[in-house]
Parts: structure tokens; sequence; C-alpha cells
């Protein structure tokens, strides 16, 4: 089987990045530390997972499932806003968004 | 960094040392009732964050279910570019946070599209045609709508915060991807234009969309490489995201293939990155570099289960496409007679659905396109406006020529009408019914008219009877000043002549 | 008062109906048992008293004009907080979701509007259901009722705690890996994972799609079948919803019948891992279940070793991406950060102090085992095991009728053991795991009383579509081992003992 290369606090920390969570040093530290241990005890199923084998992605096999194009009920625009941590102008404020036009 | 120091090269000089190759991505909005995956309303205005529902607004909880008019709008356009239609294909997450994403993924489709493999043929100015090979259509979701505060004319860069309404989020979208489109040399500008008009046009044929260019119900990605001759590999290319406009399209390509020439020329290497084009100086900026790009962790969407459209449904759909823009152009072209000059001028000016309209309410082809591209086409291009929309109908057209045919008014009087028409002041034959504008069709007027002039011009009388017949003219101007325009110039002219004892 | 609250949800039912007693008084009798003991088990995040009593009075007068009412109509509930409830707050266990109140109803949650039956609040939970303790909710652990210096289990420890300390005679779950069956093993009380799909996930705050599933934590087999017959059902909001007509589960429950019916022991399932008196209980269950006609066979499922592996994958994976849209913009927490914030900024500085620990640890795991070069050595690795997971399951019910295991491989762990340690905590999931990642349904019922004379459970399996089985089989052993203890098992309860009142 493949050997998966261990995870280092510099894989931890451009994960955060990627999962935009901020981490703490100590945080980033711990996660090193755990998750090779992790990824050796789940790395297992690569041992059966060959190439005859087709995935399941969902455990009840379904297809074609449709909905109708019917206009359904919608929300208020106050409900919409109602949870919003700022909203301005019948909109979602957000801060400031950085790199694309 | 020296990339903002390297001048561009002259296009036509860049051609000649360049080879170009293409690849658009389309993205097309569909005209469905509702969204992608919920029973929210798809449309195009209303007040902010009001077309929405748990799931376009991607609150906890909530789970999409695929609309399946979405799904058959997806295979029409996927039959109308002759792609295969996937037996099974799924959807899957495209994941990047951005502020516009409710979910901060996109459900969109990745290594399984709805339809793959086809091709299109679009012609050129000049009539020659371009077969662009189809990489694949696929179903995905588009995005709510930022409005970036405090910054000078609304742009991302000074802006102090940003709006969110996500009305559009959450509306179907097909893109529609090409395969690298070679051999394109200078015309390259052209042929991306020519190639987003054909599917705009393909898009209203199919009745899936208004395409309407300017509201973004269509919208082009364009990548531009640059390789030294048709035989190397292809090079590295830039994106130019939501290019939006034909002439923006032409513009972006021709902007990038001189840049990069630049750069190559400069022995510089072209960073594969997204750029943008700016309508203010016809000019394309980098954006982010790919290579910097997202993780975009596709995994298949396990809300959705597979679409696998039976072969008896797409069938179905594929025998009840209609008629698609090229081939109605061939079949027009042999009913019509015109020659291929006259028809692409005509396709062109967007005159093809109003002439036809008019030669079904029962003009003659010729006499629906001389007016169409003729008296009309000078009104419109004085207004400013396109022809579909002068306000007068093809039906109305065919009227005023069946007068003319019908002797009832003759041509330069149905220009009259044709102005007052347009002035709204009613329909052709009222109009001529009001104004009086009939021709005199009066035997006793005419002769009125043609005794006087004979009288009054006997120089010209001896001519003609000396053997100058053409010399009627001058007689004949008289007389339709006499009545007003409104005499048939061959009516008189055979009295003239019946009078005076000459034969023609 | 005191007495209705031990009796089962049934029992209460028929009180309700015979005008015994009102929904009023049920429903009072709860919240003050709430008030009485919640304050040390912290079972409930949220209580909602006035819209609990307001549903109570209605059901009250419509039962005094005589309408024709649901069986469980006017009984109360508790419902785990990650179910989404209109109008009462919903956290997930997150201080990422503090104070947001769904503006929409889960469809189980319409369903139990409809039904009359009064929500008495929402129930602790480890944060977005991660955990198998209890003991990772934002807003406190809570205590297991037989030691409360014991975990209750998890995810759903708030609910199993709420049932077994007679806080409602029924609650709702969610079972990704054994959410509902193990915190039922180790309080003493009834759990049931439904067939993936035969209960709607639509209002269900996504932990893992593929393997999420509501179901009943109830004192009794036939309320938990009584709960299922209630809230399952195709809903069309959720794209895997079953279409399946709703089985006959409470005649199923009441038959105590189980003749001829063949049970498997699953080797790999009973053996190293699992503590004596555990597995003493377990064989002991089986030989009463053999007494009373049951063929017990040995089956061995060799492919369920490589089912923890597959689905601390998977489920990473997917609860990775269905967290992304906690993000500080639309809902719930925003964390803005000293100089400069940008969309960015905050969203990392909100997500890095809303999140605990153990959500931040299965994101990033999530996240790495998606991102680019690891997809097919790990999420595609572990959806093969699936497959080889279902294969097994298949194979073992071509020879009997239900599989059998020890729920969890020990009793209750005290507070604190293993939150330190990740892998000992997952491993409580070994036995529940192989029916989510194969959508099969799975029912806890208690087994007697193990290690520390704390109760322990035996877990029935039975093929997709096939609950009916779990109801049967479970409520013959309910019955046989009631016989022999001579009541229910909760009656043991040292902590619950003291209360004045009679069992059912
Ligand atoms: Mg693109
Ligand atoms: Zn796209």
């Amino acid at each position: 089987m493949t050997l998966m290369p261990s995870i280092g606090r510099d894989d931890v920390a451009r994960l955060a990045d990627l999962a935009r969570i901020q981490l703490s040093d100590e945080e980033i530290d711990r996660f090193a530390g755990e998750f090779d241990s992790i990824m050796d005890a789940v790395a297992s199923v690569s041992e059966v997972a060959t190439e005859d084998v087709p995935a399941t992605s969902h455990p009840i096999a379904m297809t074609n499932v449709f909905r109708e194009d019917v206009v359904e009920n919608t929300l208020t625009q106050e409900q919409a806003l109602a949870g919003a941590p700022e909203a301005q102008d019948g909109r979602f404020a957000v801060p400031q968004i950085l790199g694309e036009e | 960094m020296t990339a903002t120091t390297i001048e561009p090269v002259d296009y036509d000089e860049a051609i000649e040392r360049y080879d170009p190759v293409l690849g658009i991505e389309v993205h097309v909005e569909l005209g469905t009732a509702t969204k992608m995956f919920d029973g929210a309303p798809n449309v195009f205005a209303a007040e902010p964050n009001t077309a929405i529902t748990p799931t376009s607004l991607g609150l906890p909880g909530a789970l999409p279910v695929v609309n399946r008019t979405a799904v058959e709008y997806a295979i029409k356009i996927g039959l109308a570019l002759n792609c295969s239609i996937a037996e099974t294909c799924r959807f899957a997450r495209k994941q990047y946070f951005y502020p516009d994403l409710t979910k901060n993924f996109q459900t969109s489709q990745y290594d399984e599209p709805i339809a793959y493999e086809g091709w299109v043929d679009i012609e050129l100015e000049d009539g020659e045609v371009i077969r662009v090979e189809i990489e694949r259509a696929h179903m995905e979701e588009d995005a709510g709508k930022n409005t970036h505060v405090g910054g000078a004319t609304g742009r991302i860069h000074g802006a102090t915060h940003s709006q969110v309404d996500y009305n559009r989020a959450g509306v179907p979208l097909v893109e529609i991807v090409t395969k690298p489109i070679p051999n394109t040399k200078g015309r390259a500008p052209e042929v991306a234009a020519a190639y987003v008009r054909t599917l705009r046009d393909i898009f209203r044929a199919l009745d899936i969309s208004e395409a309407k260019m300017e509201r973004g119900n269509v919208r082009a990605d364009i990548n531009v490489s640059l390789r030294a001759d048709a035989e190397a590999p292809l090079g590295t290319r830039t994106e130019t995201k939501n290019v939006n406009s034909f002439r923006a399209m032409e513009r972006t390509v021709r902007s990038e293939i001189s840049r990069q020439a630049g750069m190559l020329d400069a022995g510089q290497k072209i960073v594969q990155e997204t750029r943008h084009f700016h309508e203010d100086t016809g000019d394309t900026s980098s954006g982010r570099p790919k290579s910097d790009a997202e993780d975009y962790r596709y995994f298949p969407e396990p809300d959705l289960v597979p679409v696998a459209p039976s072969r008896e449904w797409v069938e179905e759909i594929r025998s009840g496409l209609p008629e698609l823009p090229a081939a109605r152009r061939r079949r027009l072209l042999g009913e019509w007679g015109f020659s291929d000059l006259e028809m692409r001028d005509a396709i062109n000016a967007g005159a093809l659905d109003l002439i036809e309209s008019t030669v079904s309410a029962g003009a003659s082809a010729q006499s629906a396109r001389k007016w169409w591209m003729g008296e009309l086409a000078r009104v419109a291009k004085d207004r400013d406006v396109e022809l579909e929309d002068l306000s007068v109908t093809p039906v109305q057209i065919a009227e005023l020529q069946g007068l003319v045919d019908g002797k009832k008014i003759n041509d330069k009087i149905a220009k009259q009408v044709l102005l007052k028409i347009l002035e709204g002041q009613g329909g052709p034959a009222e109009i001529v019914e009001q104004e009086g504008l009939a021709v005199v069709s009066d035997e006793s007027v005419l002769t009125g008219a043609v005794d006087q002039a004979i009288a009054d011009n006997p120089d010209v009388v001896a001519k003609i009877q000396g053997g100058k017949v053409q010399a009627i003219g001058a007689l004949i101007g008289p007389i339709m000043k006499a009545t007003r325009g409104q005499a048939d110039a061959g009516r008189v002219r055979e009295i003239i002549m019946e009078k005076l004892g000459v034969t023609g | 008062m005191t007495d209705i609250i031990r009796r089962s949800a049934a029992a209460q039912a028929t009180a309700l109906s015979t005008g015994e007693v009102s929904s009023q008084e049920l429903t009072r009798a709860h919240l003050d048992r709430i008030a009485d003991v919640d304050g040390d088990l912290n079972a409930f995040l949220h209580v909602n008293q006035d819209e609990a009593l307001a549903t109570a009075a209605d059901i009250d007068s419509r039962r005094a004009a005589g309408e024709e009412l649901h069986a469980l109509a006017g009984v109360p509930i508790a419902v785990k907080d990650i179910v989404v409830t209109q109008g009462q707050p919903t956290t997930a266990g997150s201080k990422i979701l503090e104070g947001w109140i769904p503006p929409y109803d889960a469809t189980l949650v319409t369903a139990l509007r409809k039904a009359g039956l009064p929500i008495l609040g929402k129930t602790n939970m480890d944060e977005f259901a991660m955990g198998s303790s209890t003991e990772t909710s934002a807003f406190g652990l809570t205590r297991n009722p037989w030691d409360r210096d014991r975990i209750p289990g998890g995810s759903g420890g708030g609910s199993a705690a709420a049932v077994g300390a007679y806080e409602a005679p029924l609650a709702i779950g969610t079972d990704t890996g054994g959410s509902i069956r193990q915190p039922g093993a180790v309080t003493g009380t009834v759990g049931v994972k439904p067939t993936y799909g035969s209960v709607s996930r639509y209002g269900l705050i996504a932990m893992a799609s593929s393997l999420d599933q509501a179901g009943p934590v109830t004192r009794t087999v036939e309320d938990a079948a009584l709960l299922h017959e209630l809230i399952a059902g195709h809903d069309p909001h959720d794209s895997t919803s079953l279409t399946d007509p709703i089985g006959a589960y409470t005649a199923a429950a009441r038959s105590k019948d189980v003749r001829g019916l063949r049970v498997g022991v699953i080797e790999e399932l009973e053996g190293d891992g699992f503590a004596p008196e555990v597995r003493a209980r377990f064989t002991e269950s089986l030989a009463q279940l053999e007494q009373a006609g049951a063929e017990i066979v040995r089956i061995s499922c060799p492919n369920f070793r490589y089912a923890l592996g597959a689905y601390y994958l998977i489920m990473p994976s997917e609860a990775s991406s269905n967290l992304a849209k906690f993000d500080g913009m639309r809902f719930g927490l925003r964390v803005i950060p000293e100089d400069h914030p940008t969309a960015e900024s905050v969203m990392k500085a909100t997500r890095g102090a809303g999140f605990g620990d153990e959500v931040k640890r299965r994101i990033l795991l999530g996240t790495y085992a998606l991102s680019a070069g690891y997809y097919d050595a790990y999420y595609g690795s572990a959806q093969k095991v699936r497959t080889l997971v279902q294969r097994d399951f298949t194979a073992a019910f071509e020879q009997v009728d239900v599989l059998a295991s020890p729920t969890s491989p020990t009793v209750a762990f005290r507070l604190g053991e293993k939150v330190d340690d990740p892998m000992a905590m997952y491993m409580n999931d070994i036995a529940t795991i192989p029916a989510n990642l194969a959508g099969t349904p799975g029912i806890s019922v208690p087994s007697g009383l193990a290690e520390d004379g704390l109760p322990a459970g035996i877990q029935f399996l039975a093929p997709a579509r096939a609950d009916e089985r779990l109801y049967r089989v479970g409520g013959a052993l309910e019955a046989l081992l009631e016989d022999a203890w001579g009541g229910p098992l909760l009656a043991k309860a040292p902590e619950l003992a003291g209360l004045t009142g009679g069992v059912k």
C-alpha cells in the first residue's frame, strides 16, 4: 500500500488556511501531533480498496430524483436578514472583499 | 515587476509571429421558473433577498433537489451542440470561500458532465465557416451578487465593505466549454465573438433562456494562448473572466494577443492566471495567478443522487427540438433565393426574423428584404436603434407592399406612408385613406392633366412626334406635380402616347 | 403527577385519551421534572415552556371538541438541537450558532407539530454531533442519569439523558455513526437509527450527509415504533428520501414473537475490546431469544474491520464541506479581528473562535482527505470500503434475518476520561458505524447491567427497508428481559430510584 506522508505544522497551517480557520500556535502544534496517528489508523482502507471495487457514495442507490419547476414559498426579506450579523439596504453587509473583481 | 513595463506588440505584427489558440467557456442562465435546486423564483429584478428559500440562502439544514426542467434544458443545449448525453452523471461540490456563495461551495458538475464531445459550426462575416469542438456542457448554480460600497464607481478595490443579495444564488446555469480552438490566425477576435453569438442565437432558438447579454444571461470566459506556429505545443493560457459583450470579446482577444506577444518577445513567461477586461481602456489586468488558486476539493454532492436521463427521454427531447439557426438560414437561403451576400447582410443587420415574418404575411422575399435592408435600415441607423425596435410590424410592411403591388400607391408614396406609420399615425391602408394618398385612377383627371401638359409644352411635343420618344419624361414631371405625385406614371405615359399617336 | 412521567409514551397517550390526564397537566409535569433535575443533568439547551403549554392547550381543546387526533397527540417530546425549529433557538451545540432562530422547521418537526406533540425544548449534544460523550458541546456537558460523573453517550447524550431521567417520554436523535444507539446503550434507553432515507433530513444540520439519519429516542421499543411511524415518510425536499410506504413498526413491536427468527452474531463485533460484562449481557440476551424460538447463527463480516477507518474519512470529509457555510456572513456568530478586517479574515476569526476543538479537528482532517492528490487514497478508498461493508451485509442477510452485537464496547465511561484522546473516543463507535456506512437500520435496547452496575445495550441490525424486523426482535427481547428483571431496567437506576411513584 501507499505510504502517506506525515502531516507537519506547515501542513496543518495550510489546511487551516484552506478551511478558513484561525488557529493558535498551540492548536497547530497539537493537531500536527495528532494527525499522523489518526491518518495512520484510517489508512488501512487502501488495503482493500482495490481497482475492481466500485465506490458507493449513497447508501441507498437512487437516480433521477427531481422536482417540478414550480415556485414554492419564499422567505421574506425580513426573515432572510433576521439572523444576519449585519444588514443594510435589504442586503447582507459583509466586510470588504479583497482579491477578485 | 518587469511585467508592467513591457509594451504590447502591434496586433498585426503579433499575428505574423505567433499562432493564437482560443478556449471559451460560456455560462448561460436558464429561463426556468425556479432555481436549480429549490423552488425560489428565478427572477431578474426583485427586491433584494426576497427570491430565496432556506436552500438558496444556504441555511443550516436546508437541502437541494434538482429542477427537472433545468435538466431538460441542459439536454436541449447538449443536443443542439451535437454532444453525447451522459447515460448517468452527477453533481459535485466545488469548494471555495467567497461571500456570494451561500454554502461556500458551488454545486456543479465536475468529472461527469451531462453533455460532452460535441461541435458547432460558426459563420464569420465573410461567409467562412469554422467548426468549434465542444468539450462539455455541464449544469451548475449561479452565485449571489455583491455590491461594493465606499470605493470609486462601485469597484471592489477601495471598497470599505460589500452588500450581498442572494436572489441570483442558485439560478440554473449551463456552462459550455470548448476544446482549444486552433488555426484562427488573425481572425481570433472575430471567431471568439462569432462563437458566442452563435451560441446566443441557439439558446434563443431553443427558448431555454432570454439570452440577453446586457443582463448577464450569457457570460463568457475567454482563454488565449500563443505558440510559435500551428505545429508547436500549446502555450500557457490566460483566462479573462466574465466578458459580457461581443465587442468586449473581440477587444479582449486582441489585447491579450498583443500583450502576450510583448511578453514572449521580451523573453518573459506567460503566467497562467485569471484576468479582467476593462471596458474603459480595452485592456485586461491581472487577477489571481492560477498557481495560488484554491484547491477546490471536489467530491460528489452527497445530498443529490445521480441524474441518469433515459434514452427515451433524450430522444423525446431531440425530436422536439426546434429548427436551429444554421439550418434555418440554409432553408431560407433556398426559399428566398437571396445571394450569399444578401443573406449575410440580413443576418448581420438582425433582419432575418423580420424578413421572414414579412414574407409569411404575404410579401415577396425580395420586397421584404428591400424594405428592411433599405428604407428601414436607414431610419434605424439615423435613430440609432435596432431594426426590431422600430415601431412598425412585419405585417404592416407586407400590407404596405401589397398596396404598391396592387397599384393602389406608388413607391414614392409608399415611403411617405411608412414614415407616417413610424410616427404612429396608423396602419398603411388607414393612412392612405385618411390622407387621400391613393393613386389617381380617375381617367378624366389624368386626361385633363395630360391635355394641359401637351398644351403647355409644344416644343417637347414636337420632339416626341419627331421620334424622340424618351422626351415623354419631360411631360410626366409636370403631370405628377399636378396630381400631387399620386398618378400612376405608367398609365400617364400610355395616355400621352395615345394622344400624340406614337408607339413606344 | 410524578408517576405519570415514568410511564411509557404509549401509556401516557392512553391516559390522555381516557381523560385521566390532560396534555397541559402532562406537559406541566415534564416541565416541572426538567426544572427539578436538569440544572444538574444539563440535558436541555433550551426549554420552551410557553410554546409547549400552548400546544398542549390546543390539543386539549381539540380533544374536548371530539376531534380525531394522532395517537401521540398531546404527548410531549424533546428534540435534539441539531434539528431546526422555527421560532426556537437552534445551535447544534456550537457557539457559532448561539442565538440563531431558524426561519423554518425541519420536515420532521412539521410532522410533530401537525400531530400535536408539545415540543419541550432542544437537547444538548456534542458540537455539530461530533463526539460520543456530549462533552464537546459549547454549552456544557450532559451527565448520565445513572451516574452523574459519567458520560451519557454522544452525540445525542442530551436526548438519551432527558428520556432516561423522565424529563421527556420521547425525544428525537440523529445517528451518523451511532449517536442514537450508543447513548441509548449507556443510559438504559431505546434508540433506533432507521434505514437511511426513512426520515427526512430536511432541516437536520448536516454533519455527514450520506450517513446522517434521524430517529426515535425512547424508553420502550413500542414508543420508538410509534414515533418512527410519525416522523417517517417521503419528503420531496430531501433527494435521498425513500418513497417506500411506512412500515407497520408498532404492530411489529407488539408482536413479541421471534419463533423461527434467525439472528446472526457478528464475529468481528464481540471479541477483544468489548468489556466482559457487556459481552455477558449480550450472550444472555441471545440465550433468551433462543429460548423463545429464535435461531442463533454465527456470521462473519470480514470487511467490518475497515469500517471505522472508512467512517473517519467519509464523515470528516463531508463535515468539512457541510460546515463551510458557518462563516459569519449570513447568520450566527461574527468575530471581527483587529486592524483592517476583510471578509476572509472575519471568516477565519469567526470559525477560529466559534468552533471547538473536535470540530476543528474533523474539518481539518476532512479538508486534508479531500485535498488534491489525496482524494483517491482517502475519500475514494473509503467509498469503496462502503461497497465492501454493504456486500458483507448482503451476504449475511442471505443467511439470517437480523444481525446482533453489543451496541457499545463498554458501559458509560467517566467524564473527561477520553476527551483528550481522539482515537480512544472514536473506538466507541466500532459496532454502530457499519450500519451508517451501509444505510441499514439498527436498534439498541437495554441488555442489562454490566460493569459498575451500569447499563449495557444490545444492537440489532436489519437489511435496508426492513426496519420492522428491528421492532419485532427488539420488542420481544425487551419483554423477555423485563420479565426476568421484574420491570424495566431504568427502574434500577440509583439516581432515579429515590423518586416517588411507581413504574409503568
Ligand atoms: Mg471559467
Ligand atoms: Zn461555471
